[in-house]
Formats: C-alpha cells, structure tokens, sequence
C-alpha cells in the first residue's frame, strides 16, 4: 500500500450556484474509483475542506463515468455576488482535494498518473 | 427539417468570452446554428443598475456589435441560424440592432425574431411565494428589488424558428435551451418528449460553457495537457433525431475533446446528476455513454430525461450593500512576519475609525487568499505575499473606508511595505440573487419580428 495526493489518480472541476459549490472527482481509471468510492466519503471531503465549507455535503455517485459528485453547501461565504473572497466563484476550489491523501494498493502503482 | 444530423456550434459562454473562436465557427464550422449564451446570473440586474443611470445603455450586450460583426458574413454565407440571449432586458432593441448590422453589411431581407417576457419585475412579488434559498417570504425583498426574471426553456424560441427567423434574440433562457432549441424545431421533438428532450438539454448542457468541453478550463500541467492552449475552439455538436450527438471542434485548433474533458463538463454546476432541472425537462446524466470515436471527437449517448416540473424558476436581483477591496504587498526574508503585523495594524485601525461591516476579509495572497479556512496549516511560507482586504457595509461611505485604510499603509504602515497607486474606484455595488417559483401559465411569452 503506498499513500499518494488524489491528483494522481484522479482530476477534479468546480461549479457555483448560488451559495452551494460542486466538486466533481473523475477517476483516471476504473479501479481508481473503487478507491475513491471506499476512501472520498462525504464526511473526509468536508474535513477536508475544514471551515471553507459551512453546511452539508452531499455525494452523488455517476458509475457510468466513474465519478463522484460533492455538493457543498456554504461554500461561498453566502454567494458569488456577497462573497468577499477573491475567487467568489470558487472555481480553485476544486484543487484544494487534489490533496487528498489516498491509500493505493501496490499493484496499481503502475497506473498513478 | 427532417435532416439525419444537424450541426449547432457555441458563439459565447459568456458575456466576456472570447470573439475569434465564435468567428472561426461561423467561417468553418459547417453549421446549421451558431448559439451565444452571455449571460450571468447577476447580469440582468446589472443591466437595470446601469440603464437607470445611463439612458444611452440600450439594455443587450454590450459586446452585441462586436459578436455579430464577427459571425454574420460567416453565417450568411453558409445559411447558419442564429440564437443568442444577448438580448438581457431589451431583446426588442438587439433584434433591431442585429437587422441594421445585417442591412450595412449587405445581407438585406433576413428575419430577425425577438422573444421577450422573460422580465416580471413589476409582477414577481404578486406571482411567487417563497424565497427558495432560505424560505422567506418574497415580499420581503420588496424594498431592495432591482429586477426579476424569469428562465425561459425552448419553446418560444421554436416558435420564432417556425416563423422563419433566421436569428433569433432572446432575453433570459436557461443556458441548454438555447442549445435544444435547434434539435427541437429540426427533429420536431413534442415538448413533452421528456426522453428526447432530456438527451436534448443535456447536449445543450455540454455546449453551454464553450471551451470548457474542449480543453479550457481543463489543463493542469503534468497531469492533464491539451495542445496549444492559447487557441482554443469553441465546441460543435452534430446531433441525431433521438438527442445522440457527437461533441467535437473545428480542426487545426488548439485545445481537446476527450472523454476527460466532455465528463468534467457533464458534471458542471450540475447537483444531483439524476435530476438536473431546466424549463423544458428534467436531465439524468447517469446513464451515459461516452465514446472516444476519433481524434477531437466523443459520441454521446444514453443521455435522457424526466418530465418537466409545472413551475418555472425566477431569478431575483436585490441591492445589498457595497464591498469595498485593495491589496498591498511584502517580500524576502520574513515577508509573512510583516504581512501579519500589517494584518493586526488594520483590525486595530478599522475599530479606531469605527467600520461598520457585516463582514471583513483579511488574506495574505500567496498563502491562503484562494482556498481560505481550507489552506492547509503546514502550507509553506510565500518568498511574496499581498495582504488583501475586504468588507461588506450597508454603504458605499462605510465600503470605502477599507481603502482609505490601505492608503494609510504607505508612510503610517511597516518597513518594506509595496502598494498600487491609489484608484478611485475601490468599491462595488453588490446585487444579490435570489430564486423563487412561478407557474408556468403565469408567463406568457412575446415575439416581434425585424427584417433586415
């Protein structure tokens, strides 16, 4: 088992709505996502985000493209027009799980990106 | 009508996207239409703000003459339709606008169609009942309203379509109608067709965001690269009669359409992806099919949808105070000691001169002014750092004391201290927006005809 930063099994991109922010996870490759379906839960992703994310977090799962979807409610210090920070859109948030620690197995080294 | 595949190609994604790839489209892509959405949520109300101070602002986009300059003689040559919610608060007057560009650059008799009611500021607070963002009643936004409107789905477009416009002009429609909008005259989907018109409004999805499909807002260098990133296309779609499609670009451009790109567009500003709402259906992504069938080019099938809800969205723009910014920076050895110093100097200066602020913000750009509260805590310290500060009053006196404080900065501030010269312009008028529900047979829709 070797620990690596998310970024290397998988790419990320951020939405806005109102004061809710998406963050889509799309594995690299199919067993990656198994990984990130045992490993990315709703509960680690909003600790992740520590206080960046105020409310509730919500995972939908898209198997047919093997993809996660988090739902962040809060996360855009009450909208993009009221938002004081400077990426009000928050369309960087999606970098920030990049960081995410993964565990993967030995046998999948050779697939990291 | 009755065509096997039809090609629709994005003009816009937004009001300050990019002119040249909208232009290389309409010379090269071989459309049947060209659609441009340009139009943010708070732009409508922006548009208010700014009529009622300048009488000259005709009310569309101000980037208008600049689009259609650039795709018209494309269009006209090659009989591409086109559609385009650069109309904002006054569609009437682009239609117009689009005939007199169409008559000076020599294209007389073409039909220009404007759609309008998507406007109801005079009638949101007697139409609609809740605020859905925090179950208020919409009344109480009564005092601040600056504009309501109304999202808008295919339909009028259609009807304008089977009139013969050549171009129509719309106010506010939801962003994948505006992509639909073609399949549906072209195929002669029922509206009710929730499967078609689920593939449908899922394709228009796609399109919607422009080069986000086909490799902007894509490249992370190292782990994702696209050829030439500095020229970019915007994407086109052919479509078949049954909402399958496949997604590519004009070739020779910068840029990708990959599985990897059309995915991280599937899922944009998209929340439970089973049930993706717009004013013509309900989208579920879930079932897709995504195929790599060439270089540039991803089929997609599988899209589908369920049936429309009776109501319609409103959005709803209200005045909420100002927000007044500035920055200033350190650098070298100990740039984050002095960045923090000049942090606690501000908080102390702001009680002295008595800020009243809902909020204040102060970052150090270069550490943790992106991410906020989630920057790691053991994130390296920057060799150069802004200090960046914000705060939202209930008044552009009380918004502009928060540069009057970084002024302060220069000769009262700490060693080392880099700052801007200081602009005028430091405040801004924040519109907040809001959402609420109307029926759908509380909205009729116009159409006005223009010929060139």
């Amino acid at each position: 088992m070797i620990k690596v930063p998310l970024q290397h099994i998988a790419h990320t991109r951020s939405g806005d709505k109102g004061n809710i922010s998406n963050i889509a996870v799309f594995a690299y490759e199919p067993e990656f996502y198994e990984l990130l379906k045992t490993q990315l839960t709703a509960e680690k992703f909003k600790q992740h985000y520590r206080h960046a994310i105020k409310g509730e977090v919500e995972r939908y799962e898209i198997d047919a493209i093997h993809a996660m979807n988090f739902v962040a409610h809060g996360a855009l210090g009450g909208g993009v027009s009221r938002s004081l920070s400077l990426d009000n859109y928050g369309k960087a948030l999606s970098s920030a799980i990049l960081g995410f620690i993964i565990e993967v197995p030995d046998e999948l080294r050779p697939k990291l990106r | 009508m009755n065509k096997q595949t039809i090609r629709i190609g994005s003009g816009a994604a937004w009001w300050g996207d990019r002119v040249e790839p909208a232009r290389l489209n309409a010379e090269q892509g071989q459309l049947d239409y060209l659609c441009f959405e340009t139009m943010a949520e708070a732009t409508v109300s922006a548009a208010q703000v700014r009529s009622r101070r300048d009488p000259d602002f005709p009310g569309y986009d101000t980037y208008l003459e600049d689009r259609m300059r650039a795709v018209l003689p494309g269009c006209m040559k090659h009989g591409t339709r086109i559609i385009s919610n650069q109309g904002w608060i006054n569609p009437e007057a682009a239609a117009k606008r689009i005939a007199e560009l169409l008559k000076e650059l020599g294209f007389p008799g073409v039909k220009v169609a404007a759609v309008g009611g998507s406007l109801i500021t005079d009638r949101v607070l007697a139409l609609t009942d809740r605020i859905l963002e925090n179950g208020e009643p919409t009344r109480s936004l009564a005092p601040t309203l600056i504009s309501a409107e109304v999202y808008l789905g295919a339909e009028p477009i259609v009807a304008a379509l089977k009139e013969g416009a050549q171009i129509v002009v719309t106010g506010r429609v939801a962003d994948p109608s505006i992509f639909m909008a073609p399949m549906m005259y072209e195929f002669g989907w029922d509206p009710l067709d929730h499967v078609r018109l689920g593939a449908g409004n899922g394709l228009g999805h796609l399109l919607e965001c422009g080069a986000q499909v086909t490799g902007g807002y894509f490249s992370d260098p190292g782990f994702k690269d696209v050829p030439d990133p500095w020229n970019l296309a915007f994407p086109i779609a052919e479509v078949d009669a049954n909402g399958n499609a496949v997604i590519t670009k004009v070739a020779g451009t910068g840029g990708a359409v990959t599985l990897q790109t059309v995915k991280e567009q599937m899922l944009y500003e998209v929340h439970d992806p089973a049930n993706y709402l717009t004013p013509d259906v309900v989208v579920d992504f879930t079932q897709v099919k995504l195929e790599q069938v060439g270089v540039d080019r991803v089929r997609v099938s599988g899209l589908t949808g369920k049936p429309r809800t009776p109501t319609l969205k409103v959005s709803i723009g209200c005045t909420e105070g100002f927000i007044g910014e500035d920055m200033f920076f350190y650098a070298g050895p100990g740039a984050m000691r002095r960045a923090r110093l000049a942090k606690k100097i501000l908080e102390e200066r702001f009680k002295i001169v008595g800020l009243q602020a809902e909020e204040v913000r102060i970052d150090f750009l270069g550490l943790n002014a992106i991410h906020g509260e989630a920057t790691p805590e053991d994130a390296p310290e920057p060799y150069e750092v802004a200090v960046r500060v914000a705060a939202r009053c209930k008044t552009r006196h009380e918004a502009a004391k928060v540069g009057r404080e970084v002024d302060g900065m220069a000769v009262s501030g700490i060693g080392h201290t880099g700052k801007r010269v200081p602009h005028p312009e430091r405040t801004r008028e924040i519109i907040g927006v809001w959402s609420s529900l109307v029926p759908r047979e509380d909205i009729p829709v116009n159409l006005s005809y223009f010929v060139s």
